[in-house]
């Protein structure tokens, strides 16, 4: 339970900047996903708030108190590491018992509050192995209940799940999720797949070299991204982006056709659209399909148009073949904007 | 063509065999190469001192101890081997206390020069010890520790030093950090995250450093015969009696020296197999 504030933060490796100016607010009990593909930065964030890595610039607050001077065991924080980090030499027991033992809790005391841990993430039957004798998601439970443990204030996970296979993950998200929103702790969590930031996130700050692009809920970094890098990293496939040319009076030209867009801004921009905001109709815009890829549940139509590529998801009882034109009518509520000088969205 | 193909496998049969021939045979004789004059040690050690010094040789030991009661009543045996046991042991300590930690910095930080430090260990290995046994001898005359056992413990921790370094170098190199990290998250300092979780670990392995540095100092024959006078080990004093002592005196020494040696490198041989990068299985 404590809010976390991170005030003009930047990295530095040698010559090569980590991280630019971060600033973030995340609320108590918050669970915040730190979202960006790799290398953009997130693991040094989170090890800097942990303190297993020190800002070259700007403060870190964990509750009110500054901490960036304070070791980990300090800041009221637990960590989970990617690679479940489970001390090799002692029982599952003592490994979620580990930092209680640090803090001279009584043997009894130590008992309850592992087994209770241990019986939220499903592990009370593995007390007394060896992590040599548990599977990858075992470990990985064990980690958890490790940290939480410590019933922490604020708790750190660097791709927790990243070392699991798909089915696990899934299963692992939802208990991940459920166990945490129960604890009461904050939580930030840091991935590179977006399917998990959004399904498990309050708010998600999206990371690109070393800065962050938007700090927002799902929904909005989904239906609203703050910057072109958003829109086209967010989404599976990502926005579909197009050029429009200024007509004047708020109007723009998209290949050939007319539509309504910001009346402040008068210059070339970038227009876009989610591929399944798209409907068939007669006054559309022309594509060319190229490649047909029905998902089940939808059919994934890559086609050309205006000279780039587009994608559009449409129903799986569609009949389309490579060389058919397709009609495609966007949304009006859904395009959005961008401007290219910026690369910032525009309204 | 059918007997073409199968003049081909023929030959490539032979040459397997062949191949397999020579391996096998070459296996035979680096073993014998070993294990012949260990046998004819054993055979010498346990007979009697008159069948020891009796011509034609018994290819099966009497079982009889009196060349190693001999041995053991031999004025000044006991005491240098004591000294053997001394110096072998305060060089064990001394190299481990002064190797792990440097082997934790090495794989722990980053500092300017860690290249050159490491090669600077191992060279310190390539620097001949009859070199610098006369300066030595000179300096520990000066400073008053000439022929004690400490002094001749000093001149061995230099020579293990290099092997502990490495060692526990790769030692610690094998305990992934994130295991430390993780030990400071849960309320450790950087000196009990080492000591309830790196050093549990490593135990094993610095044991079985620390026991190769015994065995070098137990070998060790040029610096323990220059250093010391009074205060032998027992690989100088049997160097210092070669010429006087009886066949039997010898046979046994020997053995006293060479077992211990086997038996400990026996015990660790995994991990020196690790530390010269063979993998074993
Ligand atoms: N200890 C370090 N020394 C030098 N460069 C580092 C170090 N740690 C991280 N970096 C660099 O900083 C960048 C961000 O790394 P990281 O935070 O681990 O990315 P992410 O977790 O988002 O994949 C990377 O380019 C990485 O190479
Ligand atoms: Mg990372």
């Amino acid at each position: 339970m404590a809010v976390i504030e991170i005030k003009n933060v930047a990295k530095t490796f040698g010559s090569y900047q980590a991280l630019h100016d971060i600033n973030l607010t995340i609320a108590d009990q918050e669970f915040m996903v730190l979202l960006g593909a790799s290398g953009c930065g997130k693991s040094t964030l989170l090890r800097i708030i942990c303190g297993l890595e020190t800002a070259s610039e700007g403060e870190v607050w964990i509750g009110g108190r500054r901490v960036d001077h304070l070791p980990p065991k300090d800041r009221g924080i637990s960590m989970v590491f990617q690679n479940y980090a489970v001390f090799p030499h002692l029982t599952v027991f003592e490994n979620i018992g580990f930092g209680l033992r640090m803090q001279k809790m009584p043997d009894d005391d130590v008992k309850r509050r592992v087994e209770r841990t241990a019986g939220l993430m499903h592990i009370d039957q593995l007390l007394s192995r060896y992590s040599g004798e548990l599977s990858g998601g075992q470990r990985q439970r064990v980690a958890v209940a490790r940290a939480l443990a410590m019933e922490p204030d604020v708790i750190l996970m660097d791709e927790p799940l990243s070392n699991l296979d798909a089915l696990l993950r899934m299963e692992m998200r939802a208990e991940l999720k459920g166990v945490l929103a129960e604890s009461n702790t904050t939580a930030i969590y840091v991935t590179h797949d977006q399917v998990e930031a959004m399904s498990m996130a309050d708010r998600i700050s999206v990371m690109h070299e070393g800065k962050i692009v938007q700090a927002a809920s799902p929904i909005e970094v989904y239906r609203n991204p703050a910057a072109e890098f958003v829109a086209g990293f967010i989404g599976n496939p990502p926005m579909n982006f197009l050029d429009a040319t200024p007509q004047g009076g708020g109007k723009y030209t998209v290949a050939g056709h007319s539509f309504d867009g910001p009346s402040a801004a008068n210059s070339n921009l970038q227009f876009a659209i989610r591929p399944e905001d798209m409907k068939l109709s007669d006054d559309g815009l022309q594509a060319v399909a190229k490649v047909v890829e029905p998902l089940g549940a939808h059919l994934l139509v890559t086609c050309e148009l205006d000279g780039k590529l587009f994608r559009a998801i449409l129903d799986s009882e569609m009949q389309v073949k490579p060389g058919d034109v397709l009609k495609l009518a966007p949304m009006p509520d859904r395009i959005r904007w961008f401007d290219p000088a910026t690369t910032l969205a525009v309204a | 063509m059918t007997t073409a193909n199968t003049d081909v496998v023929d030959v490539r049969e032979d040459s397997r065999k062949a191949g397999r021939y020579v391996y096998v045979t070459a296996i035979v004789l680096l073993c014998a190469w070993v294990i012949v004059p260990l046998y004819f040690l054993l055979i010498n050690t346990l007979s009697s001192p008159e069948a020891v010094n009796a011509y034609p040789k018994s290819f099966f030991p009497e079982f009889d101890l009196g060349s190693l009661t001999f041995f053991a009543n031999f004025a000044g045996i006991l005491t240098a081997l004591k000294n053997s046991i001394l110096v072998a042991a305060m060089t064990m300590v001394m190299s481990i206390a002064i190797g792990a930690p440097a082997g934790y910095a090495l794989s722990r930080f980053e500092f300017r020069g860690k290249e050159l430090f490491r090669l600077l260990i191992l060279l310190t290995r390539a620097f001949p010890l009859p070199l610098l046994a006369l300066p030595l001898a000179v300096l520990f005359i000066r400073t008053g520790i000439d022929d004690t056992v400490f002094g001749l413990a000093l001149v061995h921790t230099t020579l293990a030093i290099p092997f502990a370094v490495l060692i526990t170098f790769s030692l610690f190199s094998g305990i992934p950090l994130e295991l430390e990290e993780a030990a400071w998250t849960l309320g450790c300092t950087r000196f009990t995250a080492f000591t309830k979780v790196i050093l549990p670990l490593v135990l094993p392995g610095i044991t079985a450093s620390a026991i190769f540095a015994f065995v070098i100092s137990w070998n060790e024959v040029f610096a323990a015969a220059v250093l010391t006078i009074e205060n032998r080990t027992l690989t100088a004093f049997l160097l210092q009696n070669l010429d006087t002592s009886p066949l039997h005196l010898k046979f046994a020494g020997g053995f006293i020296l060479v077992v211990p040696a086997l038996i400990f490198i026996f015990a660790v041989r995994k991990y020196l197999f690790a530390m010269w990068g063979i993998a074993n299985r």
